[in-house]
């Protein structure tokens, strides 16, 4: 792996070209389940932010003291030490949408993204770098749950945020929870037919 | 003269073992039973004075939980036989919960009370139904969508999969009710629960890996590769967490285990029927992989949304 990588790289990976909901297809699981309202995807993408910062970087300094054979079991303590922090700080101070998120919040632990960034990155890579790295791929679910949740409140009940935009009646439809299979399916299926519509252009032109 | 003393000492034994049941005949109350969602029927020895037991201002029903908590009652419709009447009430009872009935004057005593409850066996059937169809944990609970799409692809793989996570949810459940019960409740350690959690499902991974392989090794060869999916996923956990926020007891743990892994399984296998099929289809090359997946999960989600509702007893 090349070592000097510029923030804006590491950034942009995470929320571009390697996003964790649309691209790597990691922690499907609340993308679908609790994504009804922009307002619970925002919640729910802190929480997975500050799980992935801090356990990215509690690995990345402690990597010289860590056993290769013993990485994975360390790695899963180490998350589910900050996932408890999370919950009880999240269940201390913002109870109603604590409540709204349910078991999600402590399921962050179970998340295939969090572990596979740590063996992928913050286990050989410089303290800062992981840093970066975990800012990245975590606003990168941040924006995959808003973009799903933009989708679905919009057209579910006509607001974002709460704020009524649509003046019509709302498909009931996008709030059911099957909608939400269909929704990221959708949006999947979209991003694959700009990415070959992008491919075929460069094609042609070059 | 031994064996007369052995008669009697018998005669007495079997007079006590059947003393409860004698009093239980003499109780007037022969059956009681939940009937409709919001109906519960009673049934008596002899006739009642329809004028008593007609009349919805003698009955006083509530959760046994709630004490304070009175349902109301709209009628109360006696039997033409006047040998059992049926209690109707303005919303639906939540019948997972022991109902205490009581009357006034009903057998020239002041307050005859009795409890209404569904069969224990039936509830823990119910549980097991619940998770393994209305809550289904991969349709209506979206949990272990990972494994769910990343293996469903061939039918016998499905089968292997199923199997190998209710094993490991069961064993997994089971050790973590244990230590939360024994453990962290005792020691008020609650805040410890992810990290026991986690931990105990890695461990049981890991053991059934070993046992299985010295034990079984022809059933390892065709299970042991899906053992490593199963620690990163968030399904196994689910089951503790889920039996420590309810507070079950073991026999409850035990059931939602089966359910979640049967539901699991269940999902697996019709998800993997469907994805067999769909090799041969001809798909729009954007929605090719994963987005036809999801379309096709949403609507095995949908169809699963009509067993909402669904009531075995």
């Amino acid at each position: 792996m090349a070592n000097d990588k510029s923030i804006s790289q590491l950034l942009s990976r995470g929320i571009l070209s390697e996003n964790p909901i649309f691209r790597l297809a990691l922690s499907m699981c609340p993308a679908v389940g609790i994504s009804t309202t922009v307002m619970n995807g925002i919640m729910l993408g802190i929480a997975v932010f500050f799980v992935q910062v801090f356990s990215s970087v509690t690995i990345s300094a402690f990597k010289d003291y860590i056993h290769p054979r013993i990485r994975i079991p360390s790695y899963t303590l180490t998350i589910a030490t900050w996932v408890t922090v999370i919950d009880l700080v999240l269940a201390a101070y913002m109870p109603g949408a604590y409540a709204k998120m349910g078991i999600f919040v402590k399921l962050i632990v179970a998340f295939a993204i969090i572990t596979m960034r740590l063996e992928m990155f913050a286990c050989k890579e410089k303290v800062s770098d992981s840093f970066w790295d975990a800012v990245g791929m975590g606003l990168g679910f941040m924006v995959g749950m808003c973009v799903i949740g933009a989708f679905r409140e919009l057209f579910g009940s006509g607001m974002i945020l709460g704020y009524d935009i649509l003046g019509y009646k709302p498909l009931l439809f996008f709030i059911l929870p099957s909608a939400g299979f269909f929704v990221v399916g959708l949006m999947m299926a979209f991003f694959n037919w700009i990415e070959a519509g992008y491919k075929r252009k460069k094609g042609i032109t070059s | 003269m031994n064996m007369k003393k052995l008669h009697k000492l018998l005669f007495v034994l079997l007079a006590v073992l059947l003393l409860p049941g004698w009093l239980h005949a003499a109780d007037f109350i022969t059956g009681k039973s939940f009937g409709d969602d919001n109906e519960i029927v009673v049934k008596f020895a002899g006739p009642v004075d329809p004028a008593v037991a007609g009349n919805i201002e003698k009955y006083t029903v509530f959760e046994e939980t709630d004490p304070d908590i009175r349902l109301p009652l709209i009628s109360a419709d006696v039997a033409d036989n006047a040998m059992s009447v049926s209690l109707k009430f303005n919303d639906p009872l939540n019948t997972t919960q022991t109902h205490v009935v009581s009357v006034k004057g009903l057998t020239g005593e002041e307050k005859t009370e009795f409890t209404v409850a569904k069969s224990y066996l039936g509830y823990l059937f119910s549980i097991m139904i619940s998770a393994l169809l209305i809550q289904n944990f991969v349709f209506t609970k979206y949990l272990g969508l990972c494994v769910f799409f990343g293996t469903a692809k061939r039918k016998s793989t499905a089968k292997g999969m199923g199997v190998v996570f209710t094993l490991v949810m069961v064993i997994s459940a089971s050790m973590a009710w244990f230590l939360y019960q024994f453990v962290l409740v005792p020691f008020n350690l609650n805040f410890l629960q992810i990290v026991i959690f986690i931990g105990l499902t890695s461990l049981t991974v890991q053991a059934v890996d070993t046992i299985l392989r010295k034990v079984n090794p022809v059933l390892f060869n065709s299970f042991g590769v899906y053992l490593v999916l199963v620690i990163a996923n968030c399904i196994v956990i689910a089951v503790p967490l889920i039996v420590a926020d309810n507070n079950y007891n073991y026999f409850e743990t035990l059931m939602l285990a089966l359910g979640a892994g049967g539901g699991f399984l269940l999902a697996l296998y019709l998800m993997s029927s469907v994805s067999e099929r769909l090799e041969l289809a001809n798909i729009p090359p954007s929605f090719k992989g994963l987005p036809m997946a999801f379309i096709v999960a949403g609507q095995f989600a949908m169809a699963f949304l009509g067993f909402s509702g669904l009531q075995v007893f």
